[in-house]
């Protein structure tokens, strides 16, 4: 990033990123029902998208994006109404000009816009004709007012009432190829203008810098216009020049908020006009204010306030060991500087999060895209969109999820034809939602299709020859076997879905992540895939254990139980392998000392076993010495600074102060079978 | 504090001179981060002999790696009188187990020999040079090849 043009760039295509999803979030609105602000919204965006392309050079983009933006515009001014085709046109539109972002970021071929682009010009064309800015949604506020209900109004808007403006626009407004005439044009649709250019700050011609902005007018603005209407037609401009709004007349008390009509409060009875944009919606779009920070300033602070956490433990534990009374003044600060820090270490955390609703919103796309080429009938209900999850996690979400609606669209729903034929409503349904339940979150993908055919799977998986033909599986297991590697059920390979990399990659990554994933299936009602996560990637659910000595962590997602096994539980099976007893069920036991070469390790006989699962090779036996307690722990990588070990995930740093290392089931059997294949290397290695 | 005014040309260059088993070792300042006291390690599984284990600095796992042993010198009996010395260098940050820190010295690039071909062995490839001064021989380290040779040879263990 030395170039600071590149840098620019990926400010613009970051933003580019937001005003999409904005867009597109405005776009999905508008299918149920269209609003003024929702318009602009979606005209706000396509139009920044739009300028700020043009100073890239970006010209496909630009050219696409003015189209759009011309539909948008008579949209907002009432010229065009938002329905059925016309909502799906746009929609598309929307997909292409994510499509020409993409290309102009990736410096790929423009997309094939023609067809849509010619649809949004005819659009334009046989509706429009008015090529004057003045949006209806002024006109909406004109005739607010309803005079007759207050008595001692006068009858008619007093010729004093309206505004004195004054606006110097900056350098920046002009480099941004903002019109400041246009910006006049929309303010004379208001009502009644007086303009006078302010030409006193122009300097004398060899002074005089080609990129500087030396005008500014002052207007008076008669009329009873809202305030808002006002800054409306400044709203791209903001910061860009001073502004200066002030009433003309003191006749009626200045409204308190900005943005309340210049009315007296009686009148605001009547229903402003459907489209009045109004400032309270915007909250929740754009005008949110952030700011941008590297992520690693973030993991910094959360690495600090989780230091500082372990700190205080130790001064707590130090005190205590002094024989301080806890009500003594010492006592009541530490109680007092743990309450803080556990304050701080939530809110630093927060930061990281993100609403689920950046992956969320993928979705609507795909299953527009994935019903065009199905030929089903889908409608996808988003819920919970605003469930906050750490951004990792988001960013790893999106595959999964991806893999999960395209199997549900493709194989959970049935056709049309078939949805008739089985009594149910032609357009199948398919809910992604996402929930906090007990410190986790809960994703579930949900189609009312026609459920798992557990009969197709079971011949399948013996097809396949993952189970034996003669096997017994209770429902649940069925199910479960979708989730088998090589597993896949579509009749024929589409491209959708079923290329062989189906089920199982979706539980890996999801077990990666530290979730679990459950079927909930009911033949022909549909079926339902239940996501649970944890909230951050940079703590872990934990058991603590001591091996010979030392203490290590077992991620509490790969535990099943954990039991004390009697010696005659333990059978010896073949050279330096055990196997264990497991209420008639036998299991490997693996020796976790020998595998991590930990002297002293007690005899599984004298200590406790943990029951884990493990990816591909199913449960698995780890002998431990003692169980030590259960706790979240904060993920610290020792990779940074060494390198990979197998076995071990990771290291966190107990209360004590000490690291400890986080076991890797699947890194131990990975050792496991190194070892077993390999007998004559028993001898520790690495001496 | 040794500081060595010598006449001869060249930039200067500031070394940390630290003690290791009979031995004085420097290593250039600018890859050395602190230095603190010895602390128990947590042992890493499958790790050379020379790699004491990981310790916690301030919420970063540091691995500490015995000089003595990574030279082939044997291991160092580590006591809390023993000295890490937190080195930054190929991209990583390690410690260093060394017995004590002794100085900081400044030398000019003419004062640091290379290598006598005899005397090549086992630490050698870790070896920068020597800087000999009056009654001294400081065995200069390469801090980035000793931190990166902790990646590369990993397999091996």
């Amino acid at each position: 990033m030395s170039d600071p043009m590149e840098a620019i760039r990926q400010t613009y295509f970051q933003e580019c990123e937001e005003l999409l999803l904005a867009m597109e979030e405005g776009l999905l609105a508008l299918e149920n029902g269209a609003d003024g602000e929702t318009i602009n919204a979606v005209f706000r965006a396509v139009h920044s998208i739009k300028g700020s392309g043009g100073a890239f050079g970006f010209e496909a983009l630009v050219r696409f994006a003015h189209g759009f933006e011309t539909v948008m515009d008579q949209l907002r001014a009432g010229q065009l109404e938002a329905g059925g085709d016309v909502t799906a046109l746009l929609l598309r539109a929307g997909d292409l000009l994510a499509d020409h972002v993409a290309a102009a970021r990736d410096g790929g071929a423009a997309p094939e816009d023609g067809e849509v682009s010619a649809a949004l010009a005819a659009l334009a064309g046989a509706e429009g004709g008015d090529e004057d800015f003045a949006p209806a949604d002024f006109e909406g506020l004109d005739f607010v007012p309803l005079q007759i209900v207050v008595e001692d109004a006068p009858p008619a808007p007093t010729p004093m009432q309206g505004w004195r403006i004054r606006f110097a626009p900056h350098a920046a407004l002009y480099a941004n190829a903002s019109e400041p005439a246009l910006l006049l044009r929309a303010l004379r649709g208001l009502g009644d203008l007086t303009v006078a250019a302010d030409v006193s700050t122009l300097p004398a011609l060899e002074a005089l810098s080609p990129q500087a902005a030396y005008f500014a007018w002052d207007m008076t603005l008669a009329g009873d216009i809202p305030r808002a209407a006002v800054e409306e037609v400044f709203d791209f401009v903001t910061g860009q020049c001073d502004l200066d709004i002030a009433p003309l007349t003191f006749l009626l008390v200045a409204p308190p908020e900005a943005d309340a009509p210049q009315i007296v409060p009686l009148a605001q009875v009547a229903p402003p006009a459907e489209k009045a944009p109004e400032k309270p919606d915007r909250k929740d779009g754009e005008s949110r204010q952030t700011i941008r920070v590297d992520l690693d300033k973030v993991d910094r602070l959360v690495n600090l306030v989780g230091e500082l956490v372990i700190t205080q433990a130790m001064l707590s534990q130090r005190v205590a060991e002094c024989k301080i009374p806890r009500a003594s003044s010492v006592g009541n600060g530490l109680a007092e500087l743990e309450h803080l820090l556990r304050e701080l270490q939530d809110s630093v955390m927060a930061i990281r999060t993100q609403p689920v609703k950046s992956v969320f919103q993928r979705m609507p796309r795909l299953v527009r895209e994935l019903a065009a080429q199905t030929a089903k009938k889908v409608h996808l209900v988003l819920e919970g969109e605003a469930t906050e999850v750490d951004k990792t996690v988001i960013e790893r979400l999106g595959e999964p999820l991806t893999h999960m609606i395209r199997n549900a669209v493709d194989h959970g729903l049935e056709s049309p034809e078939e949805r008739r034929a089985a009594g149910k409503s032609e357009e199948g349904t398919v809910t992604l939602s996402a929930e906090h339940r007990g410190g986790r979150i809960v994703i579930e993908v949900a189609d009312d299709g026609r459920g798992i055919d557990r009969a197709r799977v079971r011949q399948k998986a013996v097809e396949r020859g993952l189970i034996p033909a003669g096997a017994t599986l209770s429902d649940e297991e069925t199910d479960n076997l979708i989730f088998m590697p090589g597993f896949s059920t579509a009749k024929e390979v589409s491209n959708i879905s079923g290329r062989g990399v189906g089920m199982d990659v979706v539980r890996r990554n999801i077990v990666d992540l530290g979730g679990r994933i459950v079927i909930g299936n009911s033949p022909s009602q549909g079926s339902r895939f239940s996501l649970t996560l944890p909230l951050t990637l940079a703590v872990l659910d934990g058991m603590v254990v001591a091996i010979g000595g030392q203490t290590f962590v077992l991620p509490l997602t790969h535990i099943v139980e954990s039991l004390k096994p009697r010696a005659a539980d333990i059978q010896a099976f073949g050279r330096g392998r055990n196997l264990l007893n497991v209420r008639g069920a036998y299991v490997p036991l693996v020796m976790t000392g020998e595998i991590l070469n930990v002297p002293d390790a007690r005899p599984p006989s004298d200590g406790v076993v943990i029951l884990v699962e493990s990816q591909g090779t199913g449960r698995l036996a780890l002998a431990v010495d003692a169980i030590l307690g259960q706790r979240q722990v904060v993920i610290k990588s020792f990779e940074d600074n060494y390198r990979h070990i197998g076995g071990i995930a990771a290291a966190t740093i107990l209360g004590d102060g000490r690291v400890a290392l986080i076991l890797d089931v699947d890194g131990i059997v990975a050792r496991c079978r190194d070892r077993i294949a390999d007998l004559n290397d028993l001898q520790p290695t690495g001496t | 504090m040794h500081q060595r005014q010598d006449d001869s040309s060249g930039p200067r260059r500031q070394f940390i001179t630290f003690r290791s088993g009979a031995q004085e070792f420097g290593a250039d300042i600018m890859a050395i981060r602190e230095i603190r006291g010895w602390t128990e390690t947590t042992p890493l599984p499958h790790a050379p002999d020379y790699v004491r284990g990981v310790i916690n600095l301030r919420g970063v796992v540091l691995p500490v790696v015995d000089l003595k042993a990574r030279l082939g010198l044997g291991l160092t009996q580590a006591n809390p009188k023993h000295v890490i010395v937190v080195v930054q260098a190929a991209d990583r940050t390690i410690g260093l187990l060394v017995d004590a820190v002794s100085d900081i010295l400044t030398v000019t690039a003419g004062d640091i020999q290379p290598t006598p071909e005899l005397a090549r062995e086992a630490q050698s490839e870790f070896v920068e040079g020597i800087a000999v001064l009056s009654e001294r021989l400081v065995t200069i380290l390469g801090m980035d090849r000793l931190v990166g040779s902790l990646v590369g040879e990993a397999k091996a263990a």
